[in-house]
C-alpha cells in the first residue's frame, strides 16, 4: 500500500460511512420496500425502513413457482416465473459459450504470430465499443428476416454471445500472457497437441481470469433489455423485458415492483459478494490491458 | 506480446475460428446491414428488400430534424457532466482511500455492488426514490418543512436527476481502477519525494496523478464509450422527459424505431452515433500513444540521470 498515513480522524471514518450509506442506500431501499404492503408505501406516517414487513409481494411475484397457494393472490400470473427460466438459460448458455470461445481466441492472439494478428486483435477492441442501441435495428432485421431465429432462445443467445466476446477476449489475454511459457513448453515436448496444451495445461491456470470473466458475461446476458426487448417472444422473454412491460401502467405497485428487482439483483449481488476480487482483478486487467 | 509458441501455420486460424464466425455474423454483418439500411425508408413489417431505397434522405432528414438535433446534444452533455463528475470523485475517493484502513475489502465490495446491479432496476430504484410523495428524498424534504423537488417532471430537474443515478452508478468503476493503478506506483518515487519533503499534496500532483495518467486515460475512454451506451436507465426514469431533456441518442434510436416504426431512420441515428464513439476512440488512442512515448521519454531521461 502505496501510503502509511494511519488516520485516526473521526471525520475519516465518519466520510466512510457516508459513502457506504450512498452506495448501498438506494438498494437497502429497494429492499426495504419489497417487503412493505403498497398501502405502508403511500401512507407518509408509516417510516421508510421500520414498518411490518410482508412477503405478500415476493408470494405475488413468484406464485407459480411456490408450492402453496399464497392466499392474498387471487389471479397467478405466470410471467415472473417463466421469464425467470428464460433468464437463467439465456444467461448461463452465453456465459458458456462466450467463455470457451472466447478463451481459444485469447489464447491464438497471445501465444502464436500469425498473418493478420494485429488486425483481428484491433477489430475486436474496436468491437467492444459498440452500443447495442446501434446493433437493435439490424439484428432485429436478420433476425427476423434472414435466419428466423426471433423469438428463439438461440437468437438472444447469439447476440449476446457476439456482444460480450469482445470483452471477454480482452481481459483473458491479460490473464493468458502472465502463463509460464515453460509449462506449456514441457507439455509440447511431452507430445501434447496445442488443443491440448490449451485445455489441459493453461485453461486451469486461468482459472480466476475465467471466473472474472464468467461474472462481467452473465451480469450482463442477465441485465441486458434491450436486444432482449426486440428478440424475445411470449415466450422467450427476459425478466428486465417483463419488469418494463410491468411499468407502462400509469399506477405501479413499487411493492411488487421492488420485490422482483430484487429478485433480478439477488444473483448480480451474491457474486459481487462471494468474488469482488476476482470482479476487480478483472476490471483492472480489462481496463489496463492495451 | 513476449513470447510465442511454434506451431502448425493453420493453429491459430482454428483457434480464432469459433470466435470469427460468431463475430462476423453476429456483429460485423449487422453493422454492414445497418449503413445499408440507414438508406432506406424501412418499417418493421417490410423484408428490407421490399424498402425503397431513398439514398441519403435519411439523413439530411436528421440533419434538420430539431428534435434529433436536441437530442445529440444532450448526449453529449450528459456524456459530458457524467464523466467529468465520476473522473473527479472516483479519483478523489481512490486517493482518500488508498492507506491502510481496516475492512478495506469489505469497503470495496460494498462500492462495486451499483455497477453489478441491471441499469432497468437501478432505474427504478431511482424513479422510486424521486417520487413526488412517496420518494425518499421529497419526504425527506418535507419532514424539514421544505418543500419537495419536481425531479422528473421539470427538464433541468430531469437532467440532474438522471446524472446522479449515473454517478451512482458508475462512480465506483473509476474509483475501482484508479485506486489499483495507485497501490501498484512505484513505492521507490514516494518514498524519495518523502525524503525530499514533498508534502501530500505535492506527491499526489506531481507524482500520483502523473505516474498514473496513462491508466487514468484508459479508464476515461472506457467510461466515456460506456457513457453513450446508457439507456435503460433513463428509458425507467424519465422516457427522455420532460419534453426532450433526457433524450439521449441511444434512447432516441430506441423509440424510432420502436413507436415510431421508422427503421431506415433509427438505422441513420445509429450509424452517426457509432461514428462519433469511433471518432473518440480513434483520438483517444492517436492521444494515449503520444503520452506513451512522452513518458518513455522522460523514464529514459530520468534513467539516464541516475548513473
Amino acid at each position: 500500500m502505496a501510503s502509511q498515513t494511519q488516520t485516526r480522524n473521526p471525520a475519516f471514518y465518519a466520510l466512510i460511512a457516508a459513502l457506504v450509506f450512498m452506495s448501498a442506500g438506494p438498494i437497502a431501499l429497494m429492499l426495504a420496500t419489497s417487503f412493505k404492503t403498497n398501502v405502508d408505501v403511500y401512507d407518509a406516517s408509516v417510516s421508510a425502513f421500520f414498518f411490518t414487513p410482508t412477503i405478500q409481494n415476493y408470494e405475488t411475484v413468484l406464485c407459480n413457482v411456490l408450492w402453496y397457494e399464497p392466499a392474498h393472490v387471487d389471479y397467478c400470473d405466470p410471467t415472473f416465473g417463466r421469464a425467470l427460466k428464460n433468464s437463467l438459460i439465456v444467461g448461463l448458455i452465453s456465459t458458456g459459450l462466450t467463455l470457451v470461445i472466447g478463451c481459444m481466441a485469447a489464447y491464438a492472439l497471445v501465444r502464436f504470430r500469425f498473418m493478420g494478428r494485429g488486425t483481428v486483435s484491433m477489430t475486436t477492441l474496436l468491437m467492444r465499443m459498440v452500443p447495442p442501441a446501434v446493433l437493435l435495428v439490424p439484428v432485429f432485421g436478420i433476425w427476423t428476416f434472414q435466419f428466423g431465429l426471433d423469438q428463439t432462445y438461440t437468437g438472444i443467445i447469439l447476440i449476446y454471445t457476439a456482444m460480450n466476446l469482445p470483452f471477454v477476449i480482452w481481459i483473458l489475454q491479460s490473464f493468458i500472457v502472465q502463463v509460464p511459457i515453460q509449462l506449456e513448453e514441457a507439455a509440447r515436448m511431452d507430445g501434447a497437441n496445442p488443443f491440448q496444451v490449451f485445455f489441459l495445461v493453461v485453461l486451469p491456470i486461468i482459472q480466476p481470469g475465467l471466473a472474472a470473466a464468467a461474472i462481467f458475461t452473465f451480469r450482463i446476458a442477465w441485465n441486458e433489455f434491450l436486444l432482449a426487448n426486440a428478440l424475445s417472444g411470449r415466450s422467450t422473454r427476459t425478466v428486465p423485458v417483463t419488469i418494463v412491460n410491468s411499468i407502462t401502467e400509469y399506477d405501479i405497485d413499487w411493492g411488487v415492483i421492488m420485490a422482483t428487482g430484487m429478485l433480478l439483483a439477488i444473483p448480480p449481488i451474491l457474486f459481487t459478494f462471494v468474488a469482488s476480487k476476482q470482479i476487480i482483478t478483472g476490471m483492472t486487467a480489462g481496463a489496463v490491458k492495451g | 506480446m513476449s513470447v510465442a509458441i511454434k506451431a502448425n501455420r493453420l493453429t491459430p486460424y482454428l483457434f480464432l475460428a469459433p470466435a470469427g464466425i460468431i463475430l462476423i455474423i453476429a456483429l460485423l454483418y449487422p453493422i454492414g446491414y445497418m449503413v445499408y439500411a440507414s438508406f432506406l425508408d424501412w418499417s418493421p413489417s417490410q423484408r428490407i428488400g421490399q424498402a425503397e431505397f431513398i439514398g441519403l434522405r435519411n439523413y439530411i432528414n436528421l440533419m434538420s430534424d430539431e428534435a434529433f438535433r436536441e437530442s445529440f446534444w444532450v448526449t453529449i452533455r450528459f456524456a459530458a457532466v457524467v464523466v467529468t463528475l465520476e473522473m473527479a470523485l472516483g479519483v478523489g475517493l481512490a486517493l482518500l482511500l488508498d492507506r491502510n484502513i481496516p475492512g478495506m475489502a469489505v469497503l470495496r465490495t460494498v462500492f462495486i455492488l451499483p455497477m453489478m446491479i441491471a441499469p432497468i432496476v437501478v432505474g427504478l430504484m431511482w424513479r422510486y426514490m424521486y417520487h413526488p410523495t412517496v420518494g425518499i428524498f421529497n419526504r425527506t424534504l418535507k419532514d424539514m418543512g421544505l418543500e419537495g423537488i419536481p425531479w422528473l417532471s421539470d427538464s433541468t430537474w430531469s437532467f440532474i436527476a438522471v446524472v446522479i443515478a449515473d454517478v451512482w452508478q458508475w462512480t465506483p468503476f473509476i474509483f475501482i481502477l484508479a485506486l489499483a493503478a495507485m497501490q501498484s506506483l512505484p513505492r521507490s518515487a514516494l518514498e524519495a519525494a518523502e525524503i525530499d519533503g514533498a508534502s501530500e499534496w505535492q506527491k499526489i500532483i506531481l507524482i500520483k496523478l502523473p505516474l498514473m495518467m496513462p491508466v487514468l486515460i484508459v479508464t476515461l475512454l472506457l467510461r466515456l464509450i460506456d457513457a453513450f451506451k446508457v439507456l435503460e436507465v433513463i428509458l425507467v426514469l424519465t422516457n427522455g422527459g420532460p419534453g426532450l431533456s433526457t433524450e439521449i441518442l441511444a434512447l432516441r434510436i430506441f423509440r424510432t424505431a420502436q413507436e415510431f416504426q421508422e427503421l431506415g431512420e433509427a438505422a441513420a441515428m445509429s450509424n452517426v452515433l457509432l461514428m462519433l464513439l469511433m471518432a473518440i476512440t480513434i483520438g483517444m488512442f492517436a492521444y494515449n500513444r503520444v503520452q506513451e512515448a512522452r513518458a518513455a521519454r522522460q523514464r529514459a531521461i530520468a534513467e539516464k540521470g541516475d548513473d
